[in-house]
């Protein structure tokens, strides 16, 4: 009685905690500039039924993609047993599923059979990540914390996924022992295997490890519920509406500034004043983006789905021929930013003045490194969009502080004056003809 | 195009040269083959000349989206004024800005590569390509960022290259996964940051590894790119760079 007792709090209190730490996050995203996406429903739909449910874009490649989808698939579907856990914690049943019948042994076996997918996943992720040393997972930014976030990540799947083999193996034995407490259930696939490692076990022992291993699970599960918004992690349930928000046009368009349409558009035809008026409302303080707050709300939803896995980084023209510039240090450090000012308004009650932007953590030389080839767009899995970030900060540099860099503004004088990049006579255009 | 208005005259076709057709010297060259491609398959068009001027895409890629709106809006009052909807490009960058941002702005035109008019008029046997003269050469077909990634149009210009007999190779990064060479987003114009290597060498590198005879590049600031590569890795005697215009141009004889 007092297990459940203890069991029902520990719930409720974890479950109370990740729903606050998610509001946090929520607050936090729309702390960005409101735009309205609820156009073409049923396109994002199928976006995120490809990308996000499907995860198409994990394709490009394959080991990673066939690796992660075992962890994906194991997180689904082992989450099903994950019902049976809190009935059995909650009311003191156990194997609430039993009524199954024989589908119930079948079914166990299934997430057996996937939690040691899982696991050989992560030891390989592992591998890759600390013995195999892959560039991507080592560039500049992937400093102590990204790097411990994702070993604990994996050591912590592999752990849970133990713990269930373990509790279904001296579950087993239990059961051939024929302790009353421990019904029949049919044989486990994977479990079943394990059973010579404890057989010398007495019936006491047994009991003790099964009930350890419960406990271990189902509290190492609340512990990591809890983990998650504090981590990359997050990508599991931010994936989903990322993608759904994202934007459908081609991603060689970039986004249109209004209010400049409607500044040049009264420059050209001053006659025309009436026609702009209407967009009075529409205040313009600042042109691009010098903080997380002047990005859109998508922006930063973008950066705290972001699990860190560096593809951008690895596709980046200037960061493999060895530039600062990274994709995924540019997202990291909007949210890193957004998580800082986020902080500093809850302490301050609302102040968001704390002097600091994004400057500090991106510099001129990153952002001007960039190539707009849209590499880092075309391969990120959940359809993050580091690019619009890198041109709102160019925007800023160059028409809030004319601080671009010198050959880029006398090109801007050239195309002003010239009508071309270069210093070239417009008279002079027709001289390929050869005439 | 001024000449046509004034005798009352409308073309089927305004070929947009670009600033680099107008003005580098190497790509003058494909901008001419272009032309007597044009020319050979007797459709009508014509060309902006003086009148042409920057669609803007490096300023909003460099940040001043003012510059570029001033320039679009221009051109659109401009292509308004000849009441020109049909817009053939050699350029990707120009492409890209016509086809997908200019329509937002006010400006909606049916804008077509030059690499989807060539495929049409030779499936149309407007354009019959002799086929012998590329035969079994190694040809391996950079893609610019702004149409593979950015437009999707990865087969026109393979598929060109395939009917003209060419011995089609990829590069490992190729079509919506090619690396850029380094030139978009305003990089053109300006030294590049402080890294390892210059990302056109990097590119380079990785045609050469396929033994190309020829690289074909279908935008004229990989053309630029690609051709620094190729020098500075000192094997312009064995491997050419040519646009896929110069490469039909020649087969036509011309």
């Amino acid at each position: 009685m007092i297990a459940n007792l203890i069991f029902s709090l520990l719930f409720i209190l974890a479950v109370f905690l990740f729903s606050a730490n998610v509001r946090h996050i929520a607050r936090n995203i729309r702390m960005g500039k409101s735009i309205k996406i609820n156009d073409q429903k049923p396109r994002r739909w199928k976006t995120m039924a490809r990308v996000a449910i499907g995860q198409s874009k994990m394709t490009s490649r394959p080991v990673s993609a066939i690796l992660h989808i075992f962890v994906y698939v194991g997180f689904i579907v082992i989450n099903i047993e994950m019902l049976e856990i809190i009935f059995d914690g909650i009311f003191g049943t156990h194997r609430a599923l039993l009524f199954l019948g024989n589908v119930y042994p079948v079914l166990i076996s299934l997430f057996e059979i996937l939690a040691v997918l899982v696991i050989l996943a992560c030891v390989i992720f592992l591998a890759r990540r600390n013995l195999l040393r892959l560039r991507r997972f080592r560039t500049s930014e992937m400093t102590l914390w990204p790097r411990s976030d994702a070993n604990i990540i994996l050591v912590t799947e592999i752990l849970l996924m133990s713990s269930v083999l373990v509790m279904n193996a001296a579950d087993g034995i239990l059961q051939f022992r024929g302790n009353e407490y421990y019904a029949v259930t049919g044989s486990f696939f994977i479990s079943d295997m394990l059973h010579p490692l404890f057989a010398g076990m007495s019936d006491s022992g047994l009991v003790a490890l099964e009930r350890s291993a419960w406990w271990f699970h189902i509290v190492g599960v609340l512990i990591f519920l809890n983990y998650i918004p504090y981590s990359k992690h997050f990508h599991i349930l931010l994936s989903f509406p990322n993608v759904y928000y994202s934007r459908l046009e081609p991603i060689g368009k970039m986004v249109n500034m209004p209010f400049i349409t409607n500044e040049v558009k009264l420059m050209l035809d001053p006659s025309g004043a009436e026609a702009g008026g209407t967009e009075e409302d529409e205040e313009v303080e600042q042109f691009g983006a010098k903080d997380a707050t002047d990005l859109t709300w998508k922006h930063l939803m973008d950066a705290y789905t972001c699990t860190e896995c560096g593809r951008c980084t690895s596709s980046c023209p200037a960061n493999i021929t060895g530039k600062k510039l990274s994709p995924r240090k540019v997202v990291m450090d909007v949210r890193d930013r957004t998580e800082e000012l986020g902080r500093y308004r809850r302490k301050n009650k609302g102040d968001m003045s704390d002097g600091k932007d994004l400057f500090q953590r991106i510099t001129d030389e990153e952002i001007w490194a960039c190539t707009t080839c849209n590499a880092c767009v075309k391969e990120c899995p959940v359809n993050i969009d580091p690019l619009a970030v890198i041109l709102e900060l160019r925007r800023y540099q160059v028409m809030e502080k004319a601080a671009g860099p010198g050959e880029i503004n006398a090109t801007f004088s050239n195309i002003e004056n010239n009508g071309a990049p270069w210093q070239f006579s417009s008279e002079d255009r027709l001289g390929w003809t050869g005439n | 195009m001024a000449e046509l208005a004034a005798r009352g005259e409308k073309p089927e076709y305004l070929f947009w040269v670009g600033c680099a057709g107008a003005f580098d010297d190497r790509y003058k060259k494909v901008a001419r083959a272009f032309a007597s491609i044009l020319n050979h398959t007797g459709v009508s068009y014509a060309v902006l000349g003086t009148e042409e001027t920057c669609t803007g895409d490096p300023a909003r890629r460099a940040g001043n989206e003012m510059l570029f709106q001033m320039q679009a809006l221009q051109l659109i009052e401009l292509f308004e004024s000849y009441g020109i909807n049909r817009i053939i490009t050699i350029c990707p960058h120009c492409y890209n800005v016509f086809k997908n941002e200019y329509p937002e702005l006010g400006g909606n035109y049916e804008v077509i590569t030059y690499l989807e008019f060539i495929e049409a008029g030779i499936s149309a046997g407007k354009i019959i390509p002799e086929l012998e003269k590329f035969r079994g050469t190694r040809v391996t077909f950079h893609d610019p960022c702004y149409l593979a990634r950015a437009n999707d149009i990865t087969d026109s210009p393979r598929n060109i290259l395939r009917l003209l007999g060419a011995n089609l190779i990829e590069m490992e990064r190729n079509r919506h996964f090619a690396l850029c060479c380094g030139a978009g987003g305003g990089q053109m114009f300006k030294e590049a940051e402080k890294g390892d290597k210059e990302i056109f060498i990097e590119r380079t590198e990785e045609a050469l590894r396929v033994n190309p005879g020829i690289i074909a590049t279908s935008c004229p600031f990989c053309m630029v790119m690609m051709t620094d590569g190729i020098k500075y890795k000192n094997r312009e005697e064995e491997v050419k760079n040519y646009d896929i215009a110069e490469l039909i141009a020649q087969s036509l004889g011309f």
